[in-house]
């Protein structure tokens, strides 16, 4: 074997209380795609950002084409050759492309001639782009390619890649795909994060997994099963989530004939949605982002009021309630975003459990809350969905994005409700805590809930389903059974082609 | 009716008028811009008015006053930058605590030079420009200050749009995590454009209290600095339209108080103001991508001020206004103009404070 291009040898950072990272050694060598594995908190990102400069390791050294390597900040970084797009981007929304990639890059041409260069790297990798857009209009993945590119104009020797698959369509990934590959052909290293285990069987030569800051093995994804790596990173046997064939039972929920407008300037309206919803049912609803989940969820929740005869829930129509009063009735939701929306982020844990469960859980009395119950409740909801934060005092804002989605939906669940609407449930959560939710939200339905999980992880979608159904442009297919749904169907389904013969689903 | 006002005299003040809140607005446009919002400028003002007041006394040089006013604005702003950068202080509640302190201590200093005058700051006659009839004496015939605060403005563009420096600092304004992530300093970039808001502040109180007036009093800059705040917003952190805002400032300024010395009565200014208004509003809208928002703005703009002109008409109250009416109308029509004009734009990390968490 060649010699290889970067060396990390004995690689140790420690935080007050936490060791990020233990010994950890691993060579990429050139050309080679080198995934780095890990639940939440394993010590990932604090191994990218030590390459990146952004972080000083306390012990170990680096070494980059035979010669030591320690970044004393980004710029050094970026000047040996290393290359980083962000998981979240790094990206100024009001200034425009071209503007974006001089940032980072080391000695910008002028600005003429980059904005040449760019259209030129952009045609020669299959990713337009143009560079006098402002970056705010740009859509996910556009915005992904304005990282790549400025990534790729500084010819990078290595390229890490921190999730970047998280918030991209999968036509998206196909075009990733593509580019990462010809950058491989040409000699690049990549280093590559991700939580999607198929996708990195797929893309990666290498791969060494980090457990609680420690490597605890390397392998060959082509040659190991997605199982046998997540059961690396867990360090025991990944729970599968086991589906009980329960009994399914009246209907709790009919919309019927549902439209509604967007209440974002560039969303979705909802058109004509029908759809009932069953004791012990699990629906699974699918779709490309920005087909109207996100209005979806809000109707369902009472954040879009929508006109009588719509939505009925055992026989009363509730389309005119407000979130409150629906979350009174037994119909609790979890939106997607989890800061902000899911949760007021520099409220303590104990404060957004309140928010929600205010009524069912009875945590107020005369208009003041009652807070040893609260927090009594809101440490229910840590325990029993493993949230790993100090204590229920923590601010939302402190939890990782995989902790507090736990607590997010944990939150919901033990409100016992007869309706849960989650968007997104698994959405940057690693694989035992995906596993975890997912069997809380099924547990949920064979206890005679309605669930709804809208997702654009086909995969967790199949695996939990009862019936499936597709948004497309704010139109809801008729809902399959998922057990025997083919991808060519799903992909029909996906794509909007509601005339298609439906099995009839009772 | 404008008969006892010299039109050519009038534009000639406007600019001279102008210039203390042109320094101050661009100084703190360059602050806003990096992400910080100092609303201290009045205190800065007020500091470097009596500094430079003081220093040009002593030293009997006007240039040498306006290098101790900045050096005072910047040093005091630099107060305000520990507080907020390293001390993760608010930025509202320092920079309010700043123009208190700098109003104070600037009482305190200027205890022994109330009513003195200052040393004279004579006009530059700008040979061969200055000759030219009209456009000369209008333009090219004034104090050297007037030029040095268009200097600034005209850099401060170029330093902003061309520079790399100028694009870190937009960066850093715009979102600071991510300009952390990609290696550059946030906390270092705030505090020199902190300290080169606090300068032009300094610059601008200078510029009062030497030139201006030109004697030191109490409250001296009455709130220019505030003015030059709210101009910086309606001029979307945008360098050419602060230029037009301080020069709308100074020209309805200097009209009032030449319609105030002239008797003039109150709707007739009221409508010369609102024709200035829509005519100015209506100009840029010709070369606004949104003409059609422009113009209706501009129309219904015109409805507001003709209403206000028909309202005091019916009721048959043509008494001659109150001062107070015409030293308002300076703040109203340059609120007027900016809002039309004024697109959204602030920089996205505008107050917030920064903390570089590992």
């Amino acid at each position: 074997m060649t010699e290889p291009l970067m060396k990390l040898d004995g690689l140790t950072k420690a935080y007050p209380g936490v060791v990020a990272n233990s010994d950890v050694s691993f060579n990429i060598a050139a050309g080679e795609v080198h995934a780095l594995l890990g639940e939440n908190g394993a010590g990932k990102s604090t191994l990218v950002k030590t390459i990146y400069g952004l972080v000083k390791p306390d012990s170990g050294t680096m070494t980059l084409d035979g010669v030591p390597f320690s970044p004393a900040e980004p710029r050094a970084a970026r000047a040996a050759g290393i290359a980083m797009v962000f998981q979240h981007f790094s990206l100024f929304e009001a200034l425009d492309v071209a503007e974006n990639v001089a940032l980072g890059m080391e000695n910008p041409p002028p600005m003429r001639d980059l904005a040449q260069r760019i259209t030129d790297v952009s045609k020669t990798y299959g990713l337009p782009l143009d560079p006098t857009r402002i970056v705010g209009d740009l859509s996910a993945g556009e915005r992904q390619r304005v990282e790549i590119i400025r990534c790729l104009l500084q010819d990078p020797k290595v390229l890490i890649m921190d999730e970047p698959t998280s918030v991209l369509t999968p036509q998206e990934v196909d075009v990733l795909f593509e580019t990462l590959r010809k950058l491989k052909s040409e000699g690049t290293a990549i280093l590559y994060i991700s939580h999607k285990l198929e996708e990195i069987r797929a893309l990666c030569d290498h791969a060494t997994v980090l457990r609680l800051g420690h490597v605890v093995g390397t392998c060959i994804p082509r040659e190991t099963s997605a199982r046998e790596m997540a059961e690396l990173m867990v360090g025991g046997t990944l729970h599968v989530p086991n589906r009980e064939a329960g009994a399914v039972g009246e209907t709790l929920m009919k919309i019927k004939g549902l439209s509604a407008l967007s209440p974002a300037e560039f969303g979705t309206s909802l058109k004509d949605v029908t759809l009932d919803i069953r004791a012990g049912d699990v629906i699974g609803i699918g779709g490309v982002a920005g087909n109207g989940q996100d209005e979806l969820l809000g109707v369902l929740s009472g954040e879009i009021r929508v006109g009588p005869g719509q939505i009925s829930f055992l026989g009363q129509d509730i389309g005119h309630l407000p979130p409150d009063a629906r979350r009174t009735l037994g119909i609790c939701a979890a939106p997607e975003e989890r800061m902000g929306h899911a949760a007021a982020p520099d409220m303590s844990l104990t404060e957004n459990a309140a928010l929600t469960a205010r009524k069912r859980k009875g945590l107020t009395k005369n208009g003041f809350i009652d807070w040893g119950k609260t927090r009594a409740f809101a440490e229910e909801v840590i325990e029993r969905f493993d949230v790993r934060t100090p204590g229920p005092g923590n601010a939302a804002r402190s939890l990782s994005g995989g902790n507090l989605q736990k607590f997010v939906i944990g939150r919901e669940i033990l409100q016992d409700p007869q309706i849960l609407i989650v968007n997104q449930p698994t959405w940057g959560v690693d694989a035992s805590a995906a596993a975890a939710i997912r069997q809380a939200l099924l547990d949920l339905a064979a206890n005679g809930a309605g669930v709804i999980v809208i997702s654009q992880d086909l995969d967790e979608l199949m695996e939990i389903s009862d019936l499936f159904a597709a948004l497309n442009e704010g139109r809801l297919s008729k809902p399959r059974p998922a057990q025997g749904l083919t991808v060519d169907e799903i992909g029909l389904m996906l794509g909007g082609a509601h005339d298609m013969e439906v099995a009839h689903v009772d | 009716m404008f008969g006892s006002i010299d039109p050519l005299l009038l534009l000639a003040s406007l600019m001279v008028a102008a210039t203390p809140i042109l320094l101050a607005a661009i100084g703190e446009l360059v602050v806003e811009r990096s992400g910080v919002l100092n609303l201290g400028v009045e205190g800065m003002m007020i500091t470097g008015s009596i500094v430079g007041f003081i220093a040009a006394i002593t030293t009997g040089s006007p240039w040498l006053g306006f290098i101790a006013a900045a050096l005072s604005g910047a040093a005091i702003s630099l107060l305000f930058g520990i507080l907020t950068q390293y001390l993760m202080s608010n930025q509202v509640a320092t920079g309010l605590a700043l123009t208190l302190f700098g109003l104070g201590l600037a009482a305190l200093l200027g205890q022994g030079y109330l009513g003195v005058k200052a040393p004279a700051f004579p006009d530059w006659h700008i040979p061969l420009l200055g000759d030219i009839p009209v456009i000369g004496p209008i333009i090219f015939q004034h104090d050297p200050m007037v030029y040095v605060g268009l200097a600034i403005v005209a850099g401060v563009w170029w330093f902003l749009k061309k520079t790399r420096a100028g694009l870190v600092l937009r960066a850093v304004g715009e979102n600071h995590e991510a300009a952390h992530a990609l290696g550059y300093h946030v906390v270092r970039t705030r505090l020199l454009a902190i300290m080169f808001g606090g300068a032009c502040a300094g610059l601008g109180g200078a510029y009062l209290s030497i030139v201006r007036v030109p004697t030191y009093a109490d409250s001296l800059t009455a709130g220019a600095g505030w003015i030059a705040l709210a101009i910086v917003v309606f001029a979307s952190w945008k360098p050419g339209r602060l230029l037009l805002g301080a020069y709308l400032f100074g020209g309805v300024t200097v009209l009032q108080l030449n319609l105030q010395a002239a008797g003039v009565q109150f709707p007739v200014i009221l409508l010369a103001l609102s024709l200035i208004a829509v005519g100015v509003a209506g100009l840029i809208s010709l070369w606004r991508k949104d003409r059609l928002k422009s113009l209706g703005s501009a129309v219904s703009v015109a409805l507001v001020a003709g209403g206000t002109i028909c309202i005091p008409l019916l009721s048959g109250k043509m008494a001659p206004l109150k001062v107070e009416y015409l030293s308002m109308s300076p703040y109203i029509a340059t609120i007027l103009v900016l809002v039309i004009m004024s697109a959204s734009g602030a920089p996205g990390s505008l107050g917030k404070i920064f903390h570089a968490s590992r």
